[in-house]
Order: structure tokens, then C-alpha cells, then sequence
């Protein structure tokens, strides 16, 4: 028996539909010591039915990502420009009301720490039945109370537990219980924000099977916002690695793993430790991420970066396609296309025809 | 190093009723409930369990911070448990700490170099202040927060994270101590930090013929930086051995799953066993038997009423696993390994 398979398959992936398209977008916080940029005119495409692993260091802007889709930047904070394009309406020109409608319902939410999203005088089961009845009011109780009884039995959670409250659960339950309420809201996008970090590794990985089956058999599309490269190379589809408030590289999981192209997520993979491997030698990367009060200028990685040129400090570098362009494949995103934001690729390509996407 | 059979119970605070009408049995959490290791000098042993195993707690014992219900802790033929406070706090200078959070660790009124250095005032290590700058200088450049004398003067909040921790194993460095406990000591820190940070550990380990009581939840990390490992679980050690026999030939079917839960960095590789079900349970009243057989795969009856003894796996020098199947009296029902762990291990 080996281990290793082949490459992972996308079958579940919808490569034509895309569920969100974030567009340019700006996140800016005001502080004392000036505007911090957290995120810089980032555009990122979700595709119906895949896992976006979106993955970052503290303070990279992938926490700020996710809560920009909702539309919860706390203030400071602002989205100072760029479109959020879900079914085909821009979120940005949604007003409050029609926002409430959106949070939870459809785009839902995992935190870290679930005691957060869960009210604590409630029982379980009437977080459930609240949810149902969000989509069909008019369901008697009873009906809601069998309904949510099998959810959370499909969910590991027994009957006798629905009847406690959220602080009786231990914290893999009450992750459970979150995606519980996601699955009973029928939403479209679901928002993992570190929703693992806080777990023991078995929990973890009890969780992440229960993910990867319900995502195939609910069609789920999943942004997962994490440190944790190990989790993104287990469920992701895709990935799209954050640096200082830009997306560094965008590729299909095996692709980025195995044939990374921007000098920043190279280094990553290399200086995380892998229990698989033999022996190791960790890759050491210098300094530290920048203050986004004042960014590096041109490329924000070319301080640490160990293959710098004169034009990094100068000018930003476009995310442009790094992967071999076919005939009659003009087609600017897509779902295939592996993605870069580095002047080592886009001297290759001739940067005067290096299109922005 | 050497800890022999130690024990930890933490009374349980009964309720208000139970005060009240003073009924109810007093009842203790078993943090930890009977752990044996030796560690050998300049060594990295690791303490591996999940959050509730004990092993903080063990770590503790271990330098002297809490005094053990029972057992003995013995640091270079001294019996820790015998000494007065004061002879306590003379061996402290040679047993140092690194914890995870290094802004709890650091005073964030002191400057860096008086809180970094405090240790050697309080010992009374220095004879002047000049010698004590230039002391707290020279660790500063060995942890790499360079130019050294720079940082002196520099507070906690002024510096980053990754720096921080830095200044934290400088303290730690500063008293030339014997025995180093880390205690998750890159938990918190970034991934590219990480790397660094353990680097460093490494480094320092060798240059100064260090010891560490190295405890962590991350297998990739202990596998990185340990000699030695003792896999903890609900205070108890069930397996403990050779970083490299451990990982490759684990015995304790609690030991198989937590190795085979560790997410691999590498979209090609899949996770092979089906996790054993449930959670680490309650320690005021842990399973009879063998504490694993709630969620083992492979308890049967004898499980649930013998205790297993943490015993040599036969042939394997230094090897010891806590499990009736693998090592004792009923390994001829062993039904084999619930992964092949070598596979996974190779490439």
C-alpha cells in the first residue's frame, strides 16, 4: 500500500462557474501612525464546489479577506475600493439590510473559537432549528427538531447532545455544531477562518475527513483561511498564498506544492517541517513580514527575498500567468491557470505583454 | 535527569452545596499519574501529547516549579523533592525555562536587558553593571539580536514577535544553565520564524552542550529538534523511545493515530488510518484498564480491566510502549500494525 497517490482530482470542482469574484479590492484600517494598506487591490475568484486554501502569515490580510467578503471589516477598517461580484450582484452595493440577508445565510462563517458564534444560553438544537426555519418558516417544530436531529447525526453529534448548551461540547463538537448550522442555512460559500487552529491533531483530522465528505456530498465551496500549509496540501483544491496584503502566487494544490514559481512561497514550503521526510534541512527566511504602514515600495517581499533585482524596488510586479500558454488560450483567470506576482516570471513572459488579472 | 514515578493530582473544588453539607467525596484531577524518564545529558527529549495529557505539568515536576503528589525528581544525583526553597532556588540557575507566549515572559517595564539579565542580579552573578551590560550583551549576540548592546536598552513592545522569543531564550541562555524545559516554544510564532527559531534552539543546543526537556503538540517539530520522545496521554507516558524507532516502528496504537493525523505538507500524500473515534476524556475519572480503550481499534476485553506497564518492546533496546497487544503477556494476540508506518516514511 502506498501512501502516495497520484495527483488530486478536481471532479467535484465546477471549473466554469465562478460563485464570487473579489475585484480589486482594498481593505485600509486608520491608525495613529498613518493608513495601513492590509489588503492592495487583491482580485481572487471562487469557483463553485472547490476548497480555496487561502494561506498567509499573521498579518498578511487573509483574516481581513475573509471578513471583507462579509463585509465585517471592523472599523477602522474600510474597503476602500473594488467589487465583490456574488451571483452576479456586487455585495459592495448592497445596503445593510440587504448585507444581514447575505451574512450567514449565504456566505457562512467558521471561527477559531466557536464559543464566539454560538450563544451560550441556547441549546444546541435550538441553534439548528433556527437555522432551518431561516429557510422555511412555516415548518412545524417537531419537523425541524427530527431534521436537525439527523444533520447532527450525519455530523457526529447524538441525540443527547443537542440538548446541552455550546459550553458542554468540547471544541471539536462545537466546530461541528458551526458547520451544522452552515449546511442547515443551505449556504453557498462557507468561510473557514482558522476553524482547526484550537484543535488537537486528531480532532483535526477527524474534522478535516468530515469536511472533504461533506464537501462532495454537499457540493460545498470552502475558503479556508489558514497558517497551516499541512491542512491546505490535505483539503485544498486550489491555493492562493498572501504576502503583506497581495497575493504572492495562485495555483491548483499539486502545482503550488510541487512547482512553486514566486520566491516567497518557495520558501515556505521549505521552511515548514515535514513528518514525512527522512531528514530535512529548514529553509531560514530573513527578516520579518513588513509594517503595512509603510510598505517596502515595488515588490513588498523584495527585503527578504533572496533573488532581488533592481526592478523590485521599483516597481510592483502584475499577478500574471506563469504556467505554458496554449494556442488560442486567451482567456485571462480560469480555474487552471497558475498565477504569479514576481519580476523573475515576468521577464519571461515580457513584461510589456504581462496582463494583470 | 531523572524522574521516578511521578505523580500530580490537583483537587477538584466541590460545589457549594456539597461545601455546604460537607458531603461528597473529594476529587482530583490525575494530571499526571505515575511517569518515569531518564534524560541524558546533552540530550533534546521530547515531551509529545495533546492538550489535557499531562505534559505541561510533567514539565513543571521536572524543574522544580511544582512539587510532585509523589515520586521522586532527580537532577544530577539531587533529590529536588528533599530540598529547602532556598536550596531550591540555587538549583533553579541551572534548570531555565522557555515558555510560549514571549510577552508574558518578558516585563514590559523593564527594559530588555534588565529583564533578560534579572536572573543574574537576583544570583547575584555580576559584580558591577557594566559587567552585567556587557554579560546580557554578549547573549543577545548569540540569539541573534544583534548589535547587541542595541537591544539592551530597547523595550518588549518595541521589537517583534520572533524577536521576543529571542530575547526570551537569551534569558534563558544567560544563567549557563545545565537543563533547558521548553515549553512549546515556537507555538505561537510564524511559519518563516519558526524555522529560525528552531534553528537556533539547535545551534545553541550544540555550541553549549545544552539539555532540553523539549515539550510540544506538533510531531513534525519533535521530529526536527529530539533525540528522544515519550508520547504522553492522559498522564501517562504510553510509548517512549528513539525519535527515529518511535516514528518509524511506532508500538502504541495512540502513538500510530497521532502520527498518522499529522498533516502532511504535500498534496500527494494521504492520510491512511481511520482516526480513532472521540476525544481525550475527563482526568478526574480516567478508563479503567488501559486508558486508550475507549477510542482504541484494537481494545479488546483485557483492555478494559488490565493496565497496561510501559514495557521494552522485545528487541528493540531503549524502545518502550504501554500497550497489552505490543509489549507483555498477551502480545501473541497482536493483530498487527494499523499502519504501515515505514511506507510513509520513505520517499
Amino acid at each position: 500500500m502506498s501512501l502516495f497517490q497520484v495527483v488530486p482530482d478536481h471532479s467535484q470542482v465546477n471549473k466554469q462557474e465562478i460563485i464570487l469574484s473579489i475585484r480589486d479590492l482594498s481593505v485600509e484600517y486608520q491608525t495613529r501612525r498613518g493608513v495601513l494598506s492590509a489588503i492592495d487591490t487583491l482580485s481572487l475568484d471562487l469557483y463553485k464546489g472547490e476548497v480555496l486554501g487561502l494561506v498567509g502569515e499573521s498579518g498578511s490580510g487573509k483574516s481581513t479577506l475573509g471578513k471583507a467578503i462579509m463585509r465585517m471589516i471592523p472599523s477602522p477598517g474600510r474597503i476602500t475600493k473594488g467589487q465583490l461580484i456574488f451571483k452576479n450582484q456586487d455585495l459592495m452595493a448592497y445596503d445593510e439590510n440587504q448585507m444581514r440577508d447575505v451574512r450567514g445565510k449565504q456566505i457562512s462563517m467558521i471561527f477559531q473559537d466557536p464559543m464566539t458564534s454560538l450563544n451560550p444560553v441556547q441549546r444546541i438544537d435550538n441553534h439548528i432549528i433556527e437555522a432551518i426555519r431561516v429557510h422555511e418558516p412555516n415548518i412545524s417544530k417537531d419537523e425541524a427538531l427530527s431534521r436537525s436531529e439527523s444533520l447532527m447525526e450525519r455530523l457526529g453529534i447524538g441525540r443527547r447532545r443537542l440538548k446541552e448548551y455550546p459550553h458542554q461540547l468540547s471544541g471539536g463538537m462545537r466546530q461541528r455544531v458551526m458547520i451544522g448550522l452552515a449546511l442547515a442555512l443551505k449556504a453557498n460559500i462557507i468561510i473557514a477562518d482558522e476553524a482547526t487552529t484550537s484543535l488537537d491533531v486528531i480532532v483535526e483530522a477527524q474534522f478535516l475527513d468530515l469536511l472533504r465528505e461533506l464537501k462532495d456530498e454537499f457540493g460545498l465551496t470552502i475558503l479556508l483561511v489558514t497558517h497551516n500549509i499541512g491542512i491546505v496540501a490535505e483539503l485544498a483544491d486550489r491555493v492562493a498564498v498572501m504576502y503583506a496584503g497581495r497575493l504572492a502566487e495562485v495555483a491548483n494544490v499539486d502545482e503550488l506544492f510541487h512547482n512553486p514559481k514566486h520566491p516567497y512561497t518557495q520558501g515556505l514550503l521549505r521552511s515548514v517541517p515535514n513528518i514525512a521526510m527522512d531528514s530535512q534541512d529548514l529553509y531560514r527566511m530573513d527578516g520579518t513580514p513588513p509594517n503595512l504602514v509603510m510598505p517596502p515600495s515595488g515588490c513588498r517581499f523584495h527585503p527578504r527575498c533572496p533573488h532581488v533585482m533592481d526592478i523590485c524596488h521599483q516597481k510592483q510586479p502584475w499577478l500574471v500567468r506563469v504556467d505554458e500558454i496554449g494556442e488560442g488560450d486567451e482567456q485571462v483567470g480560469g480555474y487552471d491557470k497558475h498565477l504569479a506576482s514576481c519580476w523573475l516570471h515576468q521577464e519571461y513572459q515580457g513584461a510589456t505583454q504581462a496582463r494583470r488579472y | 535527569m531523572r524522574l521516578q514515578n511521578v505523580k500530580k493530582y490537583f483537587p477538584v473544588k466541590r460545589d457549594l452545596l456539597q461545601q455546604i453539607m460537607r458531603v461528597g467525596e473529594q476529587q482530583y484531577v490525575h494530571a499526571v499519574d505515575g511517569v518515569s524518564f531518564e534524560i541524558e545529558q546533552g540530550k533534546v527529549f521530547g515531551l509529545v501529547g495533546e492538550s489535557g495529557s499531562g505534559k505541561s505539568t510533567t514539565g513543571r515536576m521536572a524543574v522544580g516549579l511544582l512539587e510532585p503528589t509523589e515520586g521522586e525528581v532527580v537532577f544530577e544525583d539531587v533529590h529536588l523533592n528533599n530540598l529547602s526553597g532556598e536550596e531550591l532556588r540555587k538549583m533553579r540557575r541551572y534548570m531555565q525555562v522557555i515558555f510560549q507566549d514571549p510577552m508574558a515572559s518578558l516585563n514590559p517595564r523593564m527594559s530588555l536587558g534588565e529583564g533578560v539579565g534579572h536572573g543574574l542580579k537576583i544570583h547575584r552573578l555580576v559584580n558591577s553593571q557594566q559587567e552585567f551590560r556587557h554579560h546580557v550583551s554578549e547573549i543577545f549576540e548569540k540569539v541573534g539580536l544583534t548589535p547587541g548592546d542595541a537591544y539592551f536598552d530597547r523595550y518588549p513592545h518595541q521589537i517583534s514577535g520572533g524577536q521576543r522569543q529571542r530575547a526570551v531564550i537569551a534569558r534563558a541562555l544567560v544563567m549557563q544553565p545545565k537543563l533547558i524545559l521548553a515549553d512549546e516554544p515556537i507555538a505561537m510564532a510564524d511559519v518563516s520564524v519558526k524555522a529560525i527559531l528552531l534553528d537556533l534552539m539547535v545551534q545553541l543546543q550544540r555550541e553549549f552542550g545544552l539539555t532540553y526537556l523539549f515539550i510540544t503538540h506538533d510531531l513534525a517539530t519533535a521530529k526536527y529538534i529530539c533525540d528522544r520522545i515519550a508520547i504522553m496521554y492522559l498522564g501517562e507516558i504510553i510509548e517512549v523511545g528513539d525519535i527515529r524507532t518511535v516514528y518509524t516502528n511506532p508500538k502504541h496504537p495512540y502513538t500510530e493515530a497521532l502520527l498518522a493525523a499529522v498533516p502532511v505538507p504535500d498534496p500527494r500524500f494521504r492520510r491512511p488510518a481511520p482516526m480513532p473515534r472521540g476525544e481525550i476524556p475527563n482526568a478526574i475519572n480516567p478508563p479503567s484498564g488501559c486508558r486508550f480503550h475507549p477510542r482504541c481499534p484494537i481494545a479488546q476485553d483485557v483492555c478494559k480491566t488490565e493496565h497496561p506497564r510501559l514495557l521494552d518492546v522485545p528487541g528493540q533496546a531503549g524502545h518502550m510502549a504501554a500497550c497489552h497487544f505490543r509489549t507483555g503477556d498477551y502480545i501473541h494476540l497482536d493483530p498487527g500494525p494499523l499502519i504501515n508506518m515505514n511506507v510513509a516514511m520513505t520517499e
